[in-house]
């Protein structure tokens, strides 16, 4: 856990396969998360949840999250938005 | 007497048979996705302007997806088949045609149109090969397909029939499957079908771990169900984990020196293997998937063409499903009550269709479903399907990577297989497995419209689509 992350450049985590998201995070004022997912109707609250709570574990208060779903389970968007969240950590451009 | 019945054009053949606003006309999907014959006739309908037609194919893949604006136009306004793929099926499920799609199941489409209860005015035979009066066959040509079994019915009760072929041969075709004395005319065209979309070159076994142990377990369930002995007849798709399973029973066949009796179904060239093996005395076959399925039932007189009559039909003396020890089917989704679904996706699309999966299922001694547990984050296991498409008391077993789940009416199966030590689980446990791993899906919204109904194989309603909003 890395308390107060700031999201300083764009990334990107994860694929298009089956069974899989892909999410892209770019530095944003406020957080906005959206959703594109093939079980939308079934999960589409559960994702956004999902999302929203990593963002808060991690200290992220601007970012901009956008996620192609491909019926990924909670553990695996998680991890990916982890992913991106690290790779789109300050550091160089 | 005239000794051709070539015409020069579909559209001249199309006047001749007399095609008038409201008929209705059928296509057979021998071709599949490689079919051109479908949208080449109905473009010539269109400029000819005929209208408000029923079009009756054995099954609409995504090549056919001008149907969509044929229907737009008004051309088209009925449709009726066994499949339809996911390009047409999302119009329908849209609402694109108002009166509601008739499903039926590949023993119930020649059992209604010989019984009378689905008449056909003019039937379009695609024909890899035919002769200037109309004898034809799948087994010979550039766009071979090898069996027209689904063709039988049609050119049998139309009241017209054209052929329509790109391999045109002097009479007589000696090796013919339908007789001349069905076809009123004959058109020569420059190509059927893209070979490449008709059959694959090679039809393959899958190497996902997941679907080779539901391979392993479909084939320890066959091994143990007390079914595995000389004589035993078998199906099964042409889906991955299916074909493997075949590559596993074939193993364990030989290595027991069991001698089966025929293969059914659409036929792989993993059947034609297990027919050179040793393991059947004979393939029925109403449908080639590849080319080696095509090689052999031109070359192998145990290779033989069926109807789909023949094939399935319920209404028949006897039809072979009913002989049928063992099949192996897949699903998109099965029920608690072993109620599966194979028209609707789990948004509710349509997407496919029975086949020959109920007319298998009610045939065979051992109806087994393998299906990996969730797919993109849904269980396959639910409370109750979308769209039932094979009722739950037609299907004995479902094997999934998780466990095996036997139907309770198969009691003395059950406590068989429970004996052998493979992993037999209650049904309801499997969906509880999917779920922890998932979490609870929220249930889909569906519209109140009917789009399309589903007719069990002896024509009575068993389920109806609604429409997606």
């Amino acid at each position: 856990m890395s308390p107060d992350m700031k999201i300083t450049k764009a990334a990107a985590a994860g694929t298009m396969e089956s069974s899989d998201v892909y999410v892209e995070i770019q530095p944003a004022g406020q957080i906005s998360v959206q959703i594109e997912s093939v079980v939308f109707q079934q999960f589409g609250r559960q994702i956004d949840q999902a999302v929203r709570q990593v963002l808060e574990e991690h200290g992220v208060t601007g970012a901009s999250v956008s996620l192609n779903d491909k019926g990924a389970v909670e553990c695996v968007i998680r991890a990916r938005v982890e992913t991106a969240l690290k790779r789109a950590e300050g550091g160089e451009n | 007497m005239n000794n051709s019945k070539v015409v020069s054009s579909i559209q001249e053949a199309i006047q001749l048979a007399g095609l008038k606003d409201g008929m209705t006309i059928s296509f057979h999907h021998h071709l599949r996705n490689g079919d051109y014959v479908l949208n080449m006739v109905m473009e010539a309908i269109a400029n000819l302007g005929v209208k408000d037609l029923n079009v009756n194919a054995s099954s609409v893949f995504d090549v056919h997806e001008p149907l969509i604006g044929h229907i737009k136009n008004h051309v088209v306004t009925g449709l009726e088949a066994d499949y339809i793929g996911g390009a047409v099926g999302r119009a329908i499920s849209r609402g694109v045609l108002e009166k509601p799609v008739i499903f039926r199941s590949h023993g119930g489409r020649p059992s209604d149109i010989e019984q009378g209860r689905s008449p056909i005015d003019v039937a379009f035979v695609a024909a890899p090969t035919a002769d200037t009066m109309g004898n034809c066959s799948g087994k010979y040509g550039k766009s071979a397909c090898g069996s027209l079994g689904y063709a039988f019915a049609d050119a049998m009760y139309a009241q017209k029939v054209v052929v329509i072929t790109d391999n045109l041969v002097p009479y007589p075709l000696a090796d013919f499957s339908i007789s001349e004395i069905y076809v009123d005319y004959v058109v020569q065209v420059e190509s059927i079908g893209n070979p490449a979309g008709i059959v694959s070159g090679t039809t393959k076994i899958t190497r996902d771990p997941v679907g080779l142990v539901m391979a392993q377990y479909a084939a320890k369930v066959i091994e143990h169900s007390g079914l595995l002995k000389d004589g035993m007849s078998f199906q099964t798709g042409a889906g991955g984990a299916s074909l493997a399973a075949a590559k596993y029973l074939k193993d364990i066949m030989l290595a027991k020196g069991i001698k089966g009796s025929y293969g059914l179904g659409g036929i792989t060239s993993y059947m034609v293997d297990m027919l050179r093996a040793g393991c059947f005395e004979a393939l029925l076959d109403v449908q080639c998937f590849d080319l080696g399925a095509v090689e052999s039932i031109r070359t192998d007189p145990r290779h033989r063409e069926v109807t789909a009559s023949h094939y399935a039909s319920p209404s028949v003396r006897s039809s072979a499903v009913d002989s049928l020890d063992v099949v192996i089917l897949g699903a998109t989704q099965i029920d608690t009550d072993f109620n599966v679904n194979v028209h609707t996706d789990s948004n509710g699309y349509i997407m496919g269709g029975s086949g020959g999966h109920s007319d298998t299922a009610a045939g065979a001694k051992l109806a087994m479903i393998i299906a990996p547990l969730t797919r993109a984050r849904l269980s396959i296991v639910v409370d109750r399907v979308l769209t039932v498409s094979t009722p739950g008391d037609t299907i004995d077993v479902l094997v999934t990577q998780r466990g095996i789940a036997v139907n309770p009416r198969q009691a003395e199966l059950k406590q068989r297989l429970k004996e052998t030590g493979l992993p037999i689980v209650e049904i309801q446990q499997l969906k509880q497995i999917a779920e922890e791993l998932t979490g609870a899906p929220q249930p889909i919204r569906l519209g109140d419209r009917t789009v399309a109904n589903v007719l069990y194989r002896d024509g009575s309603l068993l389920d109806t689509v609604k429409n997606v909003d």
